[in-house]
């Protein structure tokens, strides 16, 4: 079982973000691995684990590489993968790569899974739901389409069954929209997880300590064999015009409740013709 | 400008959304609009597009291998995203708007991608500037505006709720539904099962209503003064992802979760951890009843109460059912 997780380096939800240059602003010191990624290493680190539970692969097989698109910075979201126990950390850096959109991204991402793939078949891609700083929940999407893989996208569960390998499925159960699915598809597959999908695991002192020498590999557009006009601002859909700070808010109205708070609200509501 | 020809994704057909209303309101100042049904519309929701200047609704017929897709399948983001696909090349349309879901996320970004089309997720406003399509963002928990413009012929687009204000078109039409043939591409993909949730409530959807209010971990598992309040003022119900997880609430605001941009979002025990404020910042005013006057939602709102949810929240139902009354 060889996962991949596609991983991204963003900025910190906690931490004032913003744009320069139309650009976002990418801080090294308020930078880390987004946070909604944790869950696709867990679901990864947890099939391979539970692949060598069943006595399907040997208990030192299988493998989960995660691979980020960024600059050196991202080593930052690398080495906490590493924490959590991924085996092998790979750093797509490119000059030609910075204003990417999702096509661009995407189509980075499915050249270095064709390359790990090159050096060992992949079994399953994982993502997490989004990104923090995007939101936009469609790389894994297109990843797929890239790669033409099958996606199953936004599991809550996953389960893998106990088939051939060669016929193995696997299924996923979500909710969204209002809607609850069972999706199944044949391995190798892209899969997303929400952040209801597990719990991720908090590193242990001996990965903490390894995973501050460990090697991050770097590749670079040429490593891929990729044309650098599918990414970067070059291949780029879209074309940011401008990127500009909302007011602040006014200092808010703030009552304590001593028995009026509640017709207070009311009052506020009403008087700001809101009901 | 008025010889764009701009699509809209109606799924279902058996109902016109708040969302899918501002999605035509915002389609007419592009250009000609023309929905997108993968089933066939109902005599009411004919009517409702046609009151909103839908000449057209294209009713994809897709099938796999010669074998109609029917049923559930049809709602697949595969199928949806083949069908928008194969509308774009049978009308020559310039811009396909979807209403933001992740579901249609999905079915947005690989209409785009069979199309090379540009792709923007969860715009705010759309707009001509010298014949491309500017969409504008609000990024970063709603502390940012950006604005980009789409650089490919085709725009595939997904606004958010609570962009435009629904409004009919100066003459209503008569729309004609036409059938049309979709290819899609065989897929490994098995839909074993698929269940809508019925909602009962008979509130507004929290990702379409005016008004939120919504429930977080202060409630203690009783969402009885949320719902109360809610009910006062004709309120959807959301929670955090706390109370969520914890099984108190099914839906819940964040950014991970639903994303709502209403009127007025008025959050009871929800202390604002950044994960809630993503999904509930833009929105336009914004009240929180907390206990802890230390609550980091103090600093994002306009109005505050400190003090019991318990307390406050059932007070506030009765003096406005008793001032609207």
């Amino acid at each position: 079982m060889r996962i991949v997780v596609a991983a991204k380096y963003v900025p910190d939800i906690a931490t004032e973000r913003g744009f320069q240059d139309r650009r976002v602003v990418r801080d090294p010191g308020e930078g880390t691995l987004n946070e909604l990624d944790e869950n696709a290493i867990e679901a990864a680190l947890r099939l391979v684990e539970a692949e060598r539970e069943s006595g399907r692969i040997g208990p030192d097989d299988g493998e989960v590489i995660v691979v980020t698109m960024a600059g050196p910075d991202g080593d930052v979201a690398l080495r906490k993968a590493f924490q959590l126990g991924v085996d092998r950390g790979i750093r797509v850096s490119d000059d030609a790569l910075a204003g990417s959109d999702y096509f661009g991204t995407a189509a980075v991402l499915a050249a270095a899974v064709r390359r790990i793939g090159e050096q060992a078949p992949v079994d399953l891609v994982v993502t997490g739901m989004a990104a923090l700083d995007g939101l936009g929940s469609v790389v894994p999407t297109l990843l797929g389409a890239e790669l033409g893989l099958p996606v199953l996208n936004l599991a809550k569960k996953v389960e893998l069954g106990s088939g051939d390998d060669a016929e193995r499925v696997l299924t996923i159960t979500r909710e969204i929209d209002g809607v609850t699915e069972r999706l199944s598809g044949p391995l190798p597959a892209v899969l997303s997880v929400t952040d209801a999908a597990n719990q991720p695991r908090f590193p242990g002192f001996k990965l903490i300590m390894a995973a501050r020498t460990k090697e991050i590999e770097a590749w670079s557009l040429a490593d891929l064999g990729l044309d650098p006009a599918v990414a970067g601002t070059a291949g780029a859909r879209t074309e940011t015009l401008s990127a500009t700070p909302r007011p602040e808010r006014a200092e808010p109205e703030i009552v304590t409740d001593k028995g009026e708070g509640g017709v207070a609200l009311a009052d506020f509501l009403i008087r700001n013709d809101l009901v | 400008m008025t010889n764009r020809t701009v699509l809209v994704l109606l799924d279902p057909a058996t109902e016109v959304r708040t969302s899918v209303l501002e999605l035509l309101t915002i389609a007419r100042g592009l250009g000609r609009v023309e929905a997108v049904a993968l089933e066939a519309p109902t005599v009411e929701v004919l009517a409702q597009l046609g009151a909103y200047g839908v000449e057209t609704v294209h009713q994809a017929e897709p099938a796999r291998d010669g074998t109609p897709v029917v049923g559930d399948e049809r709602h697949l983001p595969a199928v949806v995203g083949a069908s928008l696909a194969a509308a774009v090349r049978l009308t020559d349309a310039d811009v396909v708007l979807l209403p933001t879901s992740f579901a249609a996320k999905e079915a947005a970004a690989l209409a785009a991608h069979a199309l090379g089309a540009g792709l923007v997720i969860d715009a705010a406003s759309l707009r001509d500037e010298d014949g491309r399509i500017v969409a504008g963002k609000r990024v970063f928990a709603g502390s940012w505006d950006t604005e980009c413009a789409v650089t490919t012929d085709v725009a595939v687009v997904t606004v958010r709720a609570n962009s435009a204000v629904a409004q009919p078109a100066e003459a209503a039409v008569e729309p004609v539904t036409e059938g049309f043939a979709v290819e899609v591409a065989p897929s490994a993909v098995t839909l074993l099962s698929r269940e809508v949730k019925a909602d009962t409530s008979g509130r507004p959807p929290l990702d379409q209503a005016a008004i939120v209010v919504a429930g977080g971990r202060g409630t203690e598992g009783d969402f009885g003064p949320v719902e109360e309040l809610a009910d006062a003022l004709g309120a959807a119900v959301g929670a955090s992802r706390d109370a969520a997880f914890e099984g108190w609430w099914d839906s819940y605001v964040g950014q991970t979760g639903v994303t709502v941009a209403p009127r007025v979002y008025i959050g009871a025990g929800i202390s604002g951890a950044p994960h809630h404020r993503g999904g509930m910042q833009a929105s336009q005013v914004i009240v929180a009843v907390n206990s802890d006057p230390e609550a980091p939602i103090f600093e994002i709102c306009d109005f505050a109460v400190v003090g019991q949810l318990a307390d406050v929240l059932p007070q506030a139902a009765a003096e406005i059912r008793k001032r609207k009354a």
